[in-house]
Formats: structure tokens, C-alpha cells, sequence
């Protein structure tokens, strides 16, 4: 009886570490494609950036906060459309499945950097860091568009 | 027994979850195929009867120059009519920046209109700052404020829902208390009306465009208008 409780013990634990792993390395797989932000005008309005994470790996992962030197915060905030009107709402935690998408993008969900230190101008870029929960902290450099610009590519 | 009629409870209350969200559901659809429809209908092929649909009239506001203005300094040309608020991180600079490429797609024809930024924020966007913010998506696009009720009037004749939403009650929402430290208390957002009107040269409705309209569509329809109506503006 003992011997068994100890194999099915020792075949759980089997299972669980491959899981695990899995887990970890789920967020240390995430994959942070085509950042880019508009242009802010002056200081004294937020800014807006867009990005897509991807997440390649086996677990859930869970994006913590986000961080960049020129900004005192930074949120991801959602633009809903109800009816005709547009109204803007915290996004609260982004959570990205295994193998899961989350697109950021005009209209939609997009990173509020607010109480910005410095001027975001077209043709420059800057660092965004995005901290994920038990997970590493992914740097992207953001190339800054234009102030009307509706993608990446602009 | 007791578990029995625990069982038949959460069964109850199941069910009946599901039926209300499915009533919820069915109720929030029909109000978008709503929404959908009456868009088609007024961005559709053909353009409201000059005259005929009650949206848009006489205002008085004061321009990004600092000048006070009326709908008549900017006849003889077709108005795009926008509202927004210079602090808008998403929604506006997404339309103006829409406008700004329909104005050069227009090329030439561009002359016959007068893209206007109503700002629905008079509290924050003085001319000053409406300045700095229009110029930075098109110098033919004029940003317009006024006071607190120069401004309720214009959106009321437009038809342009607007609602100042404080940041505290913005995160209450989130986290479910307005006593978040990350939230500044003079800090507010404002839920507004995404669409841009298209009025004839003599401040009449004759379409608009919901958010997301593409430039091509909305130059599209600014050359059928032209074609149709006359430019007023070029005959001078």
C-alpha cells in the first residue's frame, strides 16, 4: 500500500515538473511584436501606445504593470464604442491564454503614458518596460509615428 | 432532503443566470444592429435633403486664434465637423488624423472644406492649447471652444453626447473604491460621440461618418457631395 501511495505520489510529481516548466517558461515567452506610439503634442496630454503580445508558451500569463522613463505612469486603458459614443475604461489585467494574442490598437486597447517628463517626437523612440506577473520583465524599444498615424508603418 | 433541495436551488439559479444573460445579450445585440442601421441609413449612398435633417445650426465659439466665430465665418464651404477633446489619447487623434488624410486625398478640392475640432473640453482646451493641437494633424483644420454653455449648445444642436467622467470614478470601476492613490483628483476623461458630421456650405446636414471611417470613404463622399451640391467656395 505504502509502495503504491509512493509511486502515485512520485508519478504526480513526474507530471507536475515538465508543468511547471512549462509555466515558466510560458512567460518567459512572451513575445512583444510591432510596438509603436503617436506622437505626443506638448507634455501636458497622455500619449498612446500600441503593441501585440503574443504569448508562446504553456501557461497563463498575466501582464503586471508597465513602466517607461518617459512617462510618471503608464496603464493599458480600453476605448469601448457604445452605440455612437466612445468611452475609455482601465483595462484592468491584460491575461494572454497559452498560446494567446492581445492586440493593441487604435479604438481598442492601448497604453495610456501619462504625466509624461518629456516630449514624444515623430522619428525618435523610447523604452517600455513590461513587467509580467511571476514572469521576467520584457524591454521594447517604441518607434514614435506621427500624431495621427494609425499603425506602425506610418 | 436537505441536499436535494440545495441541489434544486443551485439549479434555479442557474438556469435562471443563463436566461438573463441571454435576454442581456439579445437586448445589447438589437441595440448595435440598431446603431448599425440608422448609420447605413445616414452614411449611405445618398445625402440627407439639405435642410431636412434637424443636426448642426447657428453657434458662436471662439476659434484656436482666439477670435470669436460663427457657423457664417466658415460658409460657402462644406464643414467636417468633429467633436473631441485635446486630451484624448485614442479616439481623437485617430479621427483627426483620418480627416487630415482625407484632406489630402481631396487634393485641390480640399479648398471647398473646413474641418472644425469642437472641443468639448472648455475647461482645459483654451486657444491657446487647441492651437498647439490642431496644427499638429493638419493647418487646415480649426479648433474651436467657447465657454461651458457656448459649447452645450453646439453639441446639443449636433446631437454630440458628451460626459466628463472624473479619473476617481474612472478606477472605482476597476478597483472598486475611489480611494486609489494612482488616480489625481482633478484628472478627468470625457466619454463623447465619436462621429464627424458633413454639413453643405450652408451649415446643413447632409451626412456623417462614424469612427473608423476610412479617408478614402470620407474624400469618397466629400467629391460626391461637391459633385452634387456645387463648390460655393471656388465660384467666389
Amino acid at each position: 500500500m505504502r509502495h503504491l501511495i509512493v509511486t502515485v505520489f512520485a508519478v504526480v510529481a513526474l507530471g507536475l515538473v515538465p508543468w511547471t516548466a512549462d509555466a515558466q517558461q510560458g512567460s518567459g515567452s512572451v513575445a512583444v511584436e510591432q510596438p509603436w506610439a503617436r506622437a505626443s503634442i506638448g507634455t501636458t496630454r497622455p500619449a498612446a501606445a500600441y503593441l501585440t503580445l503574443v504569448n508562446n508558451g504553456g501557461g497563463i500569463v498575466r501582464l503586471a504593470s508597465i513602466e517607461s522613463p518617459v512617462a510618471g505612469r503608464a496603464e493599458v486603458h480600453r476605448t469601448v464604442k457604445q452605440g455612437e459614443v466612445m468611452r475609455m475604461e482601465p483595462a484592468g489585467t491584460i491575461e494572454l491564454p497559452a498560446g494567446g494574442r492581445v492586440v493593441l490598437e487604435p479604438g481598442g486597447l492601448h497604453i495610456m503614458l501619462m504625466d509624461l517628463k518629456q516630449p514624444l517626437k515623430k522619428g525618435e523612440s523610447f523604452p517600455l518596460m513590461l513587467r509580467f506577473a511571476d514572469g521576467p520583465t520584457v524591454e521594447v524599444t517604441v518607434p514614435i509615428m506621427g500624431p495621427g498615424a494609425r499603425g506602425p508603418n506610418q | 432532503m436537505n441536499r436535494r433541495l440545495l441541489l434544486r436551488a443551485v439549479l434555479i439559479l442557474l438556469v435562471g443566470g443563463a436566461a438573463l444573460a441571454a435576454v442581456l445579450a439579445s437586448l445589447y445585440m438589437a441595440r448595435e444592429r440598431e446603431a448599425r442601421e440608422t448609420a447605413q441609413v445616414l452614411t449611405g449612398k445618398t445625402f440627407a435633403e439639405p435642410g431636412q435633417v434637424p443636426i448642426g445650426g447657428p453657434f458662436t465659439l471662439v476659434d484656436h486664434i482666439g477670435r470669436t466665430v460663427t457657423e457664417k465665418d466658415f460658409g460657402g464651404r462644406y464643414l467636417l465637423v468633429f467633436f473631441g477633446f485635446s486630451n484624448c489619447p485614442d479616439v481623437c487623434p485617430t479621427t483627426l488624423g483620418d480627416i487630415a488624410s482625407a484632406l489630402d486625398l481631396l487634393g485641390a478640392e480640399a479648398d471647398a472644406v473646413q474641418p472644425l475640432f469642437v472641443s468639448l473640453d472648455p475647461e482645459r482646451d483654451t486657444p491657446e492649447r487647441l492651437a498647439e493641437y490642431v496644427a499638429a494633424f493638419h493647418p487646415k483644420i480649426v479648433g474651436l471652444t467657447g465657454t461651458a454653455e457656448q459649447i452645450a449648445a453646439v453639441a446639443k444642436e449636433y446631437r454630440a453626447f458628451y460626459e466628463k467622467v472624473s479619473a476617481a470614478s474612472y478606477y472605482a470601476q476597476e478597483i472598486g473604491g475611489a480611494d486609489d492613490k494612482s488616480a489625481p483628483g482633478d484628472d478627468y476623461l470625457i466619454s463623447h460621440q465619436g462621429n464627424t458630421y458633413l454639413m453643405s456650405p450652408k451649415s446643413e446636414y447632409l451626412t456623417h461618418f462614424t469612427y473608423g471611417t476610412k479617408p478614402e470613404e470620407m474624400a469618397k463622399t466629400v467629391r460626391k457631395a461637391i459633385a452634387k451640391f456645387g463648390n460655393p467656395a471656388a465660384e467666389k
